[in-house]
């Protein structure tokens, strides 16, 4: 890792129970050689252990023992590896439809999903909730790895009338701006994933491992507007900085530099970076990620969950918004019920209006009336706040656009919002 | 004046989780073991509230065996950045009668500090214990959120965890329940070793090549500290040049042979080796599921 620290591609799996979701990384891990040899063993005894003839490679990211009785993936696994061009961080998420919320956790914080099919089964129902997760998501580059090839003989019609099957799927999808990728694997056996095989000596595209290392971090990575929530004050109270009063937070999209003209929502006040500053050094600019503390030329009342943006970029402000929702409690939505709405790091109460369909996940986009959300559906929700917030629509800024809905029972963490 | 900022995406995600835990709970505290990573957790601290002083005190869960040489460094580095450190000793408890000390071979003081650890979250109320836990190191670790709630017991509910989607941190929770946060999950041990390297940190001396009398069992090289660790008659005694990985109890933490006396050789090493740093660590040998189940009933 050393040297390219700075270059980080994060992935995450999909697709349906089974597909070797959790095979494919641990041979990946294998393949590049980054397990341990204390892991390696350890994946050894247990294959042993369960009378397999083989290395079952799911044991290098299964690790609860529940999953690895039942040999499902129940939550994400975070795994980590680097090669020479640069370090992942995979999340391997589960493929059973009833750990849909930990797809989701695993996938919004990732660029590429890699979509796994079992070829003997081709496109399925998981298949398309998962392509449509990842089009909610906005994941721009899309790996369709059709796996299990030695049990079709890595017969090339069948792999075909797949990646024909699936492409009808991205026509029918409202996210067209997105790379998609097929690849023929076998993950249990190493075909295609990081050597290229003989048995697929058909298919010219290249091996799993040879896309993703070509994949450019330029090509997936979001431009948009300058919003800096603000986490916390910083207030030394020390003789040295008797009179500082800092703004910290994590800049989400864009830059700022210091003489720009901001306004402080949501009370409107405007004024001008002083200063900016990372621990402590200061500096004239910073971009879209740096966690960063700013002072301000004018003596402006900010706190926690404030919006410091360009006066010439202000977000919509309003106390009513429309959002896709993905419902990931038990408890199922309803209209009229009450929610604390966390938009970034802010806190609103809020109040389901009305729930004005559920969209079916086949990419389809049909709609259904439906008096209720359940756990893994999605909908389109309108959502009432007791104070305003300051947004942008998901599709022009992920960071200001999607919020959570908290219980505020359970305190639960109960739906993911998609403003649009 | 600098020109721009230098993104470093691991420490400002680790800057963003230090800033919402002070911005969402009322009495948050470091788990503070004296290892390199709560050392590097620390760091982050300060660099997330500059110029004010860390915001939180820190929390010791005192074992007794430790390394002498991570003692003197925590105290050093408490009264360096005038913080507040909590200790909780093992050895109270096990005064107390409120739990037993192991015995045999392999007796280690590691699982008896979840008992010290709930008691003193309990005794002042802790709402959020920061904690310098990766997912790389285990894999029950690999499965953990960056605000892992846990019930009235200290206990992780692993098979229903909250959802945590991009990186809003959802940290309510009710009276008598805690959040153990974790702000360096994403971190590998090569990630913290190059840090601690590019930082120029100060760090505990057993982390460096030195000699030491030690005993090899189980082909792992143990300290020769006979207070502490348990060593049969015909385990020899023989001085060699080792260092730590990583810094447990010296009951449960094997040295490593090693000729990196210094950081970047340190960071040559990590970069090339072909063993885990937890394969030092005797604790999780016990069981397939050792790590499982501790931090089911509470530990870090
Ligand atoms: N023959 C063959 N079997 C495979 C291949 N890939 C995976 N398998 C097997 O398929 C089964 C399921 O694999 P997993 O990797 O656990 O599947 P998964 O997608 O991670 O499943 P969940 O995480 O529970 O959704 C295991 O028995 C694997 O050994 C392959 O390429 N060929
Ligand atoms: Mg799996």
């Amino acid at each position: 890792m050393v040297g390219n620290k700075n270059k980080v591609l994060k992935l995450s799996t999909a697709g349906s129970v089974d597909d070797g979701k959790s095979t494919l990384i641990g041979r990946i891990l294998y393949d590049t050689h980054s397990l341990t040899d204390d892991k390696l063993e350890a994946i050894e005894r247990s294959s042993k252990q369960k009378g397999y003839d083989y290395l079952d490679f799911s044991l290098a990211t299964d690790g609860l023992v529940a999953e690895r009785e039942q040999g499902i993936t129940i939550d994400v696994a975070h795994i980590y590896f680097s090669t020479p061009n640069r370090s992942y961080i995979i999340a391997d998420t589960p493929g059973h439809v009833e750990y849909t919320r930990n797809m989701v956790t695993g996938t919004s914080t990732s660029q590429v999903s890699i979509i796994l099919i079992d070829a003997r089964k081709g496109v399925i129902e998981q298949t398309k909730r998962h392509f449509f997760i990842n089009n909610l998501l906005r994941t721009k580059e899309i790996v369709v790895a059709v796996n299990k090839m030695d049990l079709i003989d890595f017969n090339q019609e069948k792999y075909n009338a797949i990646v024909e099957d699936f492409q009808s799927l991205i026509s029918g999808s409202d996210y067209q701006d997105q790379n998609i990728t097929f690849i023929p694997v076998s993950a249990l056996h190493g075909d295609n994933v990081v050597d290229k095989s003989e048995n697929l000596a058909w298919f010219k595209g290249e091996t799993m491992m040879e896309h993703l290392e070509n994949i450019r971090l330029e090509d997936i990575q979001e431009e948009a507007k300058a919003r800096f929530q603000v986490q916390t004050v910083i207030r030394p109270k020390t003789e040295e900085f008797h009179d500082f009063r800092g703004y910290a937070g994590k800049l989400k999209g864009g830059e700022l530099k210091v003489g720009d003209d901001v306004t402080v929502l949501p009370s409107g006040r405007k004024s001008q970076i002083k200063s900016i500053s990372f621990f402590d050094q200061q500096y004239l600019s910073a971009s879209k990620g740096s966690s960063i503390t700013i002072t301000l030329m004018d003596d402006v009342n900010v706190s926690r969950g404030d919006l410091i943006v360009k006066s010439e970029e202000l977000p919509k402000e309003s106390k009513s918004i429309m959002a896709k929702i993905c419902w990931m409690d038990n408890k199922p939505l309803e209209a009229a019920s009450t929610y604390f709405l966390q938009h970034g790091v802010k806190l609103v109460k809020s109040k389901v209006k009305s729930i004005n369909h559920k969209i079916s996940t086949d990419t389809t986009g049909a709609t259904e009336k439906v008096s209720q959300l359940n756990m893994n559906d999605l909908g389109l929700v309108e959502i009432q706040l007791a104070q305003p917030i300051h947004f942008d629509a998901y599709d022009e800024n992920k960071g200001n656009g999607a919020f959570i809905l908290v219980d505020t029972k359970s305190n639960t963490t109960a739906g993911v919002g998609f403003i649009l | 004046m600098n020109e721009k900022v230098i993104n470093n995406p691991l420490e400002d995600e680790a800057i963003y989780i230090f800033r919402e835990v002070a911005g969402q709970f009322d009495k948050p505290v470091i788990l503070f073991s004296g290892g390199k990573d709560s050392i590097t957790l620390v760091r982050l601290a300060q660099k997330a509230f500059y110029p004010a002083k860390i915001p939180f005190p820190l929390l010791h869960i005192d074992t007794g065996h430790n390394f002498p040489e991570t003692i003197a460094f925590r105290d050093q580095l408490v009264e360096e950045l005038d913080l507040e450190l909590h200790v909780h000793y093992v050895q109270d408890n096990i005064d107390a009668g409120n739990v037993q000390e192991e015995s045999g071979k392999y007796a280690s003081r590691n699982m008896l500090q979840t008992d010290s650890l709930l008691q003193a979250i309990e005794k002042h109320g802790f709402d959020a214990c920061i904690g310098g836990a990766r997912r790389d190191e285990e894999k029950a670790r690999a499965k953990e959120r960056v605000f892992s709630v846990r019930d009235d017991f200290g206990q992780w509910d692993e098979k229903n965890q909250r959802p945590e989607v991009f990186d809003m941190l959802n940290g309510r929770i009710d009276f008598g329940q805690n959040v153990r946060v974790f702000p360096i999950s994403n971190w590998t041990e090569l990630d913290v070793w190059s840090y601690i390297q590019k930082e120029k940190m100060e760090i505990p001396s057993i982390y460096f090549a030195h000699k030491r009398k030690v005993f090899e069992r189980d082909g792992m090289i143990w300290s020769a500290h006979d207070e502490y660790v348990f060593r049969e008659d015909d385990e020899l005694v023989v001085e060699k040049i080792v260092r730590f990985r990583t810094v447990g109890d010296m009951s449960c933490t094997a040295a490593v042979e090693s000729l990196a006396f210094d950081i970047d050789k340190v960071v040559e090493e990590i970069a090339a080796s072909s063993i885990s740093e937890r394969g030092a660590r005797i604790d999780d040998k016990r069981s397939e599921a050792a790590m499982e189940k501790r931090k089911q009933q509470g530990y870090f």
